[in-house]
């Protein structure tokens, strides 16, 4: 008897990323959802710059890679030529909160209708481990070694906590991947994201706080501790827009 | 022969986009281009196409590469400072093989410059602009009809190399009206089996992609892109010669400079001077066969531009330095008169110009 299987949404080529980073459950989700709705014949993700750059040998649908902060536009580009498609983009807190601001701000309030997975684990991990907009105040990185000073450095950025404010937005959820029950829930949040775009309904963004022993410092199993003790208390979990329940009421 | 309408270069070559087939553009706010985007705001829904104003030309040239993986035929312009700001995408563009169609309407610069008319992103439509190993198919409109004819020909080479066209234009080219006709003939299709389009409508996965971290790998897709390059350096150059048949003198110009310097050859001419003009129209690839043609009659070249002096560079590559090349130019937005090309002209004569 089969238990478990993997999902038709992903390739079979090696994930490259570290030992215990979650990057890989959350490419898992992913694909979960594309393959249980049915989708994957006809989804275009756009992969970012950062950890996930290479995500584009990972999803099993046709990809495109985008430049540093660009997939948001990329994105809108891609649903525009074909509405029919389901369009998402994959990126991290430096990609999507620092560089990209302005395409994430802009596709937010065009309520353009795609999906964004937004990986926050508030360091950059690709180029060694320094400091991200979501770097939380006095964590030590490469490029802050004495910890983020908010008088020099300025404030972590809470993403969905500013997109609440954009009209445009129809669907924004923080959720974690650092426990079984977390991670059922962000398989729901992130299902939900997907099938807002199915319908129609327009920008979902599901931002998933997430780890990354290597540049923490962190043995994985500390690193989830760490995600639970200090991310989640800067980045509470939870929905943060949802219009179409908004209209309901 | 075709009707003519009376119409203004930026909205001329709005037009032809579209008969090209082109459903989608997007842009930004920029002097002296901004008609384009009025234009497509206007028309693009009327025809169930996408008109998007984008939050910068950053985010444009983006939704351009997203609609170019998808295998339709795309358009952004803009002008110079914006074009800078695409560079990235277009480099991009470049590294991802997607035919798209840029529209630069230059004005003066560096920096923010002015608004004025001006040649001076000659280099960065030519030699680069982004960064990597790339070039782009540019095209220079020297009069209405030519922002018509070359925005239809910049979409089919676009398609027919998977290269970025780029129409090179300058704020004269956009702001001015004459007669043109739209009468372009047949679009021609060609297949995109590589286009995002979702796995379920071919064959695999299709990935559009710049990024490879095997050095071996990247050297080996810059050189197949080279390699296609070359024919299209051998296949598709395009150029003008006016009154070359006896010339002792080769102007050298484009875009309004040519238009300027036909009159001055006209001047210089009953005078007795022997002056002609060879105009290239494709300045990359450019014409350097006709040019090193030209060098084993005449006795010196004189490059006409709008800017300190750049493609002057590419005519003495272009013979080898065989003859003197000599340069008449004004910068900043200022458009030089006849009269300062044919005073040139009289110095070179003269034998009292100096050499580039």
């Amino acid at each position: 008897m089969v238990v478990f299987e993997k999902t038709k949404g992903l390739t079979d080529n090696q994930l490259h990323y570290c030992p215990g980073c979650t990057h890989g459950i959350i490419h898992r989700l992913v694909a979960e959802a594309l393959e249980e709705l049915g989708v994957l014949g006809k989804t275009v993700g756009v992969a970012s710059v950062g950890c996930s750059v290479f995500s584009y040998n990972y999803f099993n649908c046709d990809m495109v890679q985008a430049a540093h902060g660009r997939a948001p536009a990329v994105a809108t580009g891609v649903k525009r030529a074909n509405p029919d498609n389901v369009v998402f983009t994959y990126q991290g807190d430096g990609d999507l909160a620092a560089i990209g601001t302005a395409e994430t701000v802009h596709s937010a309030a065009r309520n353009e209708n795609i999906t964004v997975i937004f990986v926050n684990n508030a360091i950059y991990g690709m180029t060694g481990g320094q400091m991200a907009p979501t770097t939380l105040p006095s964590q030590v990185t490469q490029t802050s070694p004495y910890g983020r000073d908010v008088t020099v450095f300025g404030y972590p950025v809470k993403v969905c906590e500013m997109l609440s404010q954009v009209d445009g937005a129809t669907y924004l959820e923080r959720v974690a991947v650092n426990n079984v029950k977390n991670i059922k829930k962000a398989k729901k949040a992130i299902l939900k994201a997907f099938k807002n775009q199915i319908e129609g309904k327009g920008f979902s963004l599901i931002e998933v706080l997430s780890t990354c022993p290597t540049n923490w410092g962190l043995n994985p199993k500390d690193a989830l501790k760490w995600l639970d003790e200090n991310m989640e208390t800067y980045y509470p979990l939870g929905v943060y827009k949802d219009k179409y329940k908004e209209e309901e009421k | 022969m075709a009707e003519k309408v009376l119409m203004k270069g930026n909205e001329a070559l709005a037009e032809a986009a579209i008969m090209a087939g082109c459903k989608y553009y997007f842009g930004y706010p920029i002097t002296p281009q901004t008609e384009v985007a009025a234009y497509m705001a206007k028309r693009m829904p009327k025809i169930g196409g996408t008109f998007l104003q984008a939050e910068s030309e950053v985010a444009a040239i983006n939704m351009v590469i997203g609609v170019a993986s998808c295998g339709k035929r795309v358009m952004t312009s803009s002008s110079s400072p914006g074009i800078s700001l695409k560079s990235e995408g277009i480099s991009y563009l470049a590294g991802c093989e997607l035919p798209a169609l840029i529209v630069n309407v230059q004005r003066g610069g560096p920096g923010l410059g002015g608004i004025q008319p001006s040649q001076s992103d000659y280099f960065q439509a030519t030699k680069g602009g982004g960064h990597g190993d790339y070039k782009l198919i540019v095209l220079a409109p020297a009069s209405v009809q030519e922002m018509v004819s070359l925005t239809f020909k910049g979409f089919d080479l676009a398609d027919k190399y998977r290269m970025t066209s780029m129409i090179l234009a300058d704020g004269t080219m956009g702001q001015m009206m004459e007669p043109v006709s739209l009468d372009l003939g047949e679009v021609k299709e060609y297949a995109k089996p590589w286009a995002t389009t979702g796995t379920a409508n071919h064959e695999g996965r299709n990935i559009i992609n710049s990024l490879s971290l095997s050095p071996a790998q990247l050297e080996e897709w810059n050189k197949s892109r080279y390699e296609r390059y070359a024919i299209v350096e051998r296949d598709e150059v395009m150029y003008e010669e006016f009154m070359m048949e006896d010339a002792e003198i080769c102007v050298v110009a484009f875009g309004i400079a040519a238009r300027i310097s036909k009159n001055a050859i006209m001047e210089a001419r009953k005078k007795g001077v022997k002056v002609g003009m060879i105009r290239p129209i494709t300045l990359w690839p450019f014409p350097k066969d006709a040019l090193k043609k030209a060098a084993a009659k005449v006795k010196s070249f004189l490059s006409v531009e709008l800017n300190m002096g750049q493609m002057i560079d590419d005519v003495k590559l272009a013979i080898d330095c065989s003859k003197p090349v000599y340069l008449c130019n004004r910068t900043g937005g200022v458009l030089m008169s006849p009269d300062e090309v044919v005073a040139k002209i009289d110095e070179i004569q003269k034998g009292e110009a100096k050499a580039w």
